[in-house]
């Protein structure tokens, strides 16, 4: 390991390090926003309702996420309309490209893991949910979703280390995050594993934070909603 | 075939995308394959190391998934396309050195060997989706019932045949969900090669896509390759699925 | 799958015949970009076309070697010839003090000034206070990208390019202010095309030897010592006997060989 170089490139990958975190939470926030209808929507027993938000969850999930960040990124600049849009100003930087594509992104993948949440719901929970006279919406919002998320809780950890693993693509298309750090890094010193195994140590250490908030969670939050034990 | 396909294909996408993309796609599914075959032999081994006896197989399985799933695919190829290049060929000609500063008999050692922008991809990805492999079969063989084990061994099967005869039979049912939701996200892995220069179906829609100034339209048809392999996908998942429960009551 | 039966065959050939044939450089690889034209680019047809190549080949001529051209992109091409993967690069890449540390030179073989660009009509005037909060292009790790950080990097927003061409594309979709790259490949590969041409030059050619080195070298393997004296020896070769200045006409109007 040439320890010198990374240490003299240290602030870079903190800096790289401030980006991931940044692009990683705020594309999670926006996705589980955008999720929540979409879920709610896909679990519908319409077939009418469910057919868009099931095309789009598929389409998300069916494709690359390089590509789809690709499409936003390269593909909308084809379009003179979109570049004498109001949108450009956003549009044009690569930052808001990368986010835009995330949220999309990690959106589809929540939205599927919502919807079998849901749709596992177990019927004793809403018909006594019905028995109190409560109307639809509420039984929705008391009883539906929070019991789903709970369920949900296990696999949503995996889709946000999922999202932190996706997000290096970022560092494709100019963005200077851990993985744009170490590209850097590489090109000026030469020193490609070192470069980008620093950048790997990042990312094992924020996986493993996340690993571990997600047990605080599960164990703190959602205890007393667990099943007793015969 | 060729003739039916030119004339569907030419004139969408300025002439590009037949054999242009279409040869990339090629490139991508054997990508795909190759290090599928890859990760099922990688993950079986490791799913044998996690159950197995020894304390040390044991860690060395643990750690490899560990870090594997810790550290993103794109990081990971890099690491295994720029390094482990420098790595190989750096041990080779040490061993050069060494044979002729001591006159051995036999020259050992190499000057290069080439590790392409395929192999290192394949490599890479294999060796990824080998971790997730390994977790998914180990779940597999821990589902398989203790008394099927059992009445091998009653039967006075070696501990080889138990395994092949009956704990890997038995236990590819439990692992078909796991193992079919690790091959769709392998699938769009192989995006990720495009980075390293290999000619996928992604790399020529930029290349195409840029070259006519359409990337949105090159990128898009790419995306719809993708769904087609998904698509494609998921019927071969069901049929396994159906071809493995068979004997299975369903609910 | 032919590579990996390929990759045995290689080991076993240098394992039965050593290290010997390989210092005679019969054989040469050399590693070039292939996306920064009109000194290396790639036709539809896959062709490698352009100055470097034809210098290259040029030069493997009159060293009377073999040569086979290895297309490599811009970040791995110095970590690829320390792997080994070939033995030159002829690449357009600058000789710099910081490359030394880890690859040998050759001589120059052709010596143009950095310029910036601008889109006419945008009045950008090349100076501290002009280039406060622009946004400037480059490609990564090029002598550029060090001339721009170091001397501007505290007042210019810089984006780094894998290649040149993407840099290009981002300037014509907007996302750059600013472009800085070597002239003559800017001229030609940019500027002078249907893509380029709502752009022209701004402000002086740089060529302080500090940032740009002493033009662009051939890079070689620091262990190669005998490689860099043949590359050499055809350099000025090619040079006395017309070769370098027929390449030279087919590609420019002037002396590209610098002083």
């Amino acid at each position: 390991m040439d320890l010198e170089v990374i240490v003299a490139n240290l602030p870079l990958y903190v800096q790289g390090l401030w980006v991931t975190v940044q692009l990683v939470a705020l594309a999670l926030v926006a996705g589980l926003l955008l999720a929540v209808p979409l879920a709610i929507l896909a679990a519908s027993p319409n077939p009418a309702v469910q057919f868009l938000p099931k095309a789009y969850i598929y389409v998300m999930r069916g494709t690359p996420l390089l590509v789809q960040m690709y499409v936003i990124y390269f593909g909308l600049a084809q379009f003179d309309s979109v570049r004498e849009s109001f949108l450009w100003p956003v549009l044009k930087e690569a930052y808001w490209c990368a986010l835009l594509s995330f949220s999309l992104n990690t959106a589809g993948y929540t939205a599927e893991i919502l919807r079998g949440a849901i749709q596992q719901t177990p019927f004793g929970e809403v018909e006594a949910g019905r028995a109190c006279g409560m109307s639809r919406s509420v039984i929705y919002r008391r009883i539906i979703l929070p019991s789903a998320f709970r369920r949900a809780l296990p696999a949503y950890g995996n889709e946000v280390i999922f999202m932190l693993h996706g997000s290096a693509v970022a560092g494709v298309i100019t963005i200077i995050d851990l993985f744009g750090a170490a590209r850097i890094v590489n090109s000026r010193h030469f020193v490609p594993f070192d470069a980008f195994i620093t950048a790997g140590l990042f990312y094992l250490a924020l996986t493993f934070l996340i690993v571990g908030v997600f047990k605080v969670w599960e164990k703190r939050w959602f205890a007393h909603l667990n099943p007793r034990e015969h | 075939m060729h003739e039916f396909l030119t004339s569907v294909f030419d004139g969408v996408l300025d002439g590009y995308f037949y054999p242009f993309i279409l040869e990339g796609m090629l490139l991508t599914v054997q990508v795909a394959l190759l290090s599928l075959l890859l990760a099922l032999v990688l993950g079986l081994v490791t799913a044998v190391a996690k159950l197995s006896a020894s304390r040390a197989a044991r860690t060395v399985a643990n750690v490899y998934t560990t870090v594997i799933r810790g550290i993103p695919d794109i990081v990971l190829m890099f690491i295994i396309f720029f390094g482990g290049q420098v790595m190989v060929n750096d041990f080779g000609v040490w061993l050069l050195d060494l044979s002729e500063a001591h006159d051995w008999p036999v020259k050992l050692g190499w000057e290069y060997i080439e590790i392409s922008a395929f192999t290192a991809g394949v490599f890479t990805i294999g060796f990824i989706f080998g971790a997730y492999m390994g977790e998914t079969f180990r779940g597999g063989i821990m589902a398989v019932p203790r008394g099927e084990i059992e009445a091998g061994h009653a039967f006075g099967m070696s501990r080889a045949q138990v395994f092949f005869r009956i704990t890997f039979p038995a236990s590819v049912r439990h692992a078909l969900p796991g193992f079919g939701n690790n091959w769709l996200v392998l699938a769009k892995t192989t995006a990720l090669v495009s980075v390293i220069g290999l000619e996928d179906m992604v790399y020529r829609a930029a290349s195409a896509g840029g070259a006519v100034r359409k990337p949105f339209t090159f990128y898009l048809a790419v995306a719809v390759l993708y769904l087609v392999i998904t698509a494609v996908s998921d019927v071969g998942i069901r049929w396994l699925n159906r071809r493995y429960s068979v004997g299975v009551r369903n609910a | 799958m032919r590579k990996p039966v390929l990759t045995l065959c290689t080991l076993v050939l240098t394992l039965a015949f050593g290290a010997a044939q390989a210092k005679e450089w019969k054989r040469i690889r050399i590693g070039v970009e292939g996306a920064y034209p009109p000194f290396s680019s790639v036709t539809t047809a896959g062709q490698l076309v352009g100055f470097d190549i034809d210098i290259a080949l040029a030069l493997c001529k009159q060293m009377g070697a073999t040569c086979s051209l290895v297309k490599q992109d811009w970040d791995g091409i110095i970590p690829s010839l320390l792997a080994r993967k070939y033995d030159a690069i002829i690449a357009s890449m600058s000789i710099t003090e910081e490359r030394k540390k880890k690859v040998a030179f050759t001589k120059k073989y052709y010596s143009t000034p950095a310029k910036f660009a601008r889109r006419k009509g945008s009045g950008i005037e090349i100076s501290k206070a002009g280039l406060a909060g622009k946004t400037v292009g480059v490609q990564r790790a090029t002598t550029h990208d060090n001339f721009i950080t170091a001397e501007f990097g505290d007042t210019v927003e810089i984006k780094r390019y894998g290649t040149q061409d993407e840099a290009y594309l981002d300037a014509v979709a907007g996302r750059v202010d600013l472009l800085l790259a070597d002239s003559v490949a800017m001229k030609d590969g940019f500027l002078d095309t249907d893509n380029g041409k709502d752009w022209e030059f701004v402000g002086p050619g740089y060529n302080d030897p500090k940032y740009f080195g002493e033009g662009a070298g051939i890079a070689i393997r620091q262990r190669d010592q005998d490689l860099v004296d043949k590359f050499n020896a055809a350099i000025d070769a090619i040079r006395s006997n017309g070769t370098y200045q027929k390449i030279n006409a087919k590609y420019f109007d002037f002396d590209v060989y610098g002083e």
